[in-house]
């Protein structure tokens, strides 16, 4: 589904990324550790195109995306993403937020977008909140509308830069059990994450990042309970 | 009416005041037609100066930087004197050099034009900044998000960069729609009856100087108090959709 191959990424001089390379199937759960300033949200940016490679390649369903004559737009349809701080659109209402790509993006009429989106923050348990501007609702309702957003586009994949670390802890929950349904549903997902409750539970395979190199990766299983590199042995020390 | 000096000063104001007051109305007729073209001007003019083509921007810089570095009356002068004379000079050289027929007769434009011509180019600079520093006053994550949905470049400023931007840019549109209306006093010197040359043709009538120029700057002042009170209410109104 995902193919990354020598993917670097340099800022000027700072390299961040050397040399990542990694395949994600369908419907595969893929968690992301590290520590912070370990390229974790660069490397997922780069997946769409927010951030441009400097060197590698990236495949998305055996499509070249980071190729001059690749639509970028295109590509970035199909990849939802959710950001850790959110970034709803302030001037629009929840149903706004969630209605503006598919009808801008996709031409899907208004009647077809509101449906859609009703059902959608029906899923993520917000009903009554379809009128409600971002800056009334909690950080965990404001997430979860920003998970309905990405998801009325019917992407292929979802990306989540730590979904939940803007979030207040009684608010992690929510969002959590929202993402679980979509793996249960057979999303794809890579998650950037400092919840390893939900990396245990959730992920198929663990993925741990460092100076922008992936120095360990396996099942939950494996990387929590028998960690072979010792970075990542000191890094759990620190955050379990 | 009643005798004495101050009587005779009343009477000067409160005859000539209809008169200020034709003047006040061209001053704020030139002060709106500005600000309204300057803000279409200035909006093109920001999204040049934003745009990821290094000669675009470029382009765009250089005429900000010209309009804002040089004095709106040296600009005055150059649309009413200069540019004609451009005109005058490279017509005669197109007809006796090249046998090209004489076209134009009359090369200054109409007082009104130049009027408007001069203000708009010069208020699309200023304004070309304010829509800048209000657009990239949006926070990254907006682009963003939006350009994470599949929306384009324009899409993304059309639906929700500009929308937030421009409650921000209404204060200092503001501040300029008040500082063009005192700048259009430079136009007296095309002869455009705004309402300074009012009341320096009541001077020039009445050599009563004082107090018509008191009057004169009173005017202004509640034009531009009662202005400055309105931006203030719409400011507070927009805030509360924020
Ligand atoms: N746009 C950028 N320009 C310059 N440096 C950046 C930029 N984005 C990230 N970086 C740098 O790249 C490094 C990795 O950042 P990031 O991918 O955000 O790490 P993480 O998400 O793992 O905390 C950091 O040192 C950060 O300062
Ligand atoms: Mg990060």
């Amino acid at each position: 589904m995902i193919e990354v191959k020598n993917l670097h990424k340099r800022f000027n001089k700072l390299h961040v990324l050397k040399g990542i390379d990694c395949r994600v199937s369908a419907q595969e759960v893929v968690c992301v550790i590290g520590p912070s300033g370990s390229g974790k949200s660069t490397f997922l940016r780069c997946i769409n195109l927010l951030e441009e490679p400097t060197e590698g390649e990236i495949y998305i369903e055996n499509v070249k995306i980071n190729d001059p004559k690749t639509n970028i737009n295109n590509i970035r349809a199909e990849v939802g993403m959710v950001f850790q701080r959110f970034n709803l659109f302030p001037h629009k209402t929840a149903l706004e937020n969630i209605t503006l790509a598919p009808a801008k993006v996709r031409n899907v009429s208004k009647q077809e977008a509101e449906r859609d989106a009703h059902k959608l923050l029906q899923k993520v348990g917000l009903t009554d909140k379809a009128n409600v501007y971002p800056d009334q609702l909690s950080g965990g309702q404001q997430q979860r509308v920003a998970i309905a957003r990405a998801l009325a586009m019917k992407p292929k994949v979802m990306l989540f830069d730590e979904p939940t670390s803007a979030l207040d802890p009684e608010m992690v929950g929510e969002v959590l059990a929202v993402m679980k349904d979509l793996a249960r549903e057979g999303m794809t997902m890579i998650v950037v994450t400092h919840e390893m409750g939900f990396a245990r539970e959730v992920g198929d395979r663990v993925i741990f990042m460092d100076e922008g190199c992936i120095l360990e990766e396996g099942t939950p299983e494996k990387i929590f309970g028998d960690p072979h590199n010792d970075r990542l042995k000191s890094f759990l020390s620190k955050i379990l | 009416m009643s005798g004495g000096i101050w009587g005779d000063i009343l009477d000067v104001v409160i005859e000539s005041f209809p008169f200020f007051l034709t003047g006040a109305s061209m001053t704020i007729k030139i002060t709106v037609l500005a600000v309204t073209f300057g803000c279409i001007l200035g909006l093109f003019l920001a999204l040049l100066r934003l745009s990821k083509n290094r000669l675009i921007s470029f382009l765009a810089v250089c005429y900000i930087d010209f309009f804002r570095g040089t004095p709106l009356l040296v600009q005055i002068l150059i649309i009413a004197f200069g540019i004609p004379n451009l005109l005058e000079v490279g017509q005669s050289y197109l007809v006796k050099n090249l046998g090209m027929p004489q076209i134009l007769h009359n090369y200054a434009l109409p007082i009104f034009v130049i009027a408007v011509l001069a203000t708009t180019l010069n208020s699309g600079a200023y304004i070309a900044e304010i829509f800048r520093a209000g657009v990239q006053s949006i926070d990254r994550g907006q682009m963003e998000a939006a350009r994470s949905l599949g929306l384009t470049h324009a899409q993304a400023m059309r639906y929700i960069i500009l929308p937030q931007a421009f409650k921000r840019v209404v204060p200092p549109l503001g501040n300029e729609f008040i500082a063009m209306l005192k700048d259009t006093s430079l136009l007296s010197v095309i002869g455009l009856v705004e309402l300074t040359r009012s009341g320096q043709l009541t001077v020039g009538a009445t050599y009563k100087a004082f107090p018509v120029l008191l009057t004169i700057a009173f005017i202004y002042l509640v034009m531009t108090l009662a202005i400055s009170r309105l931006v203030d209410y719409l400011e507070r109104r927009l805030k509360t959709g924020d």
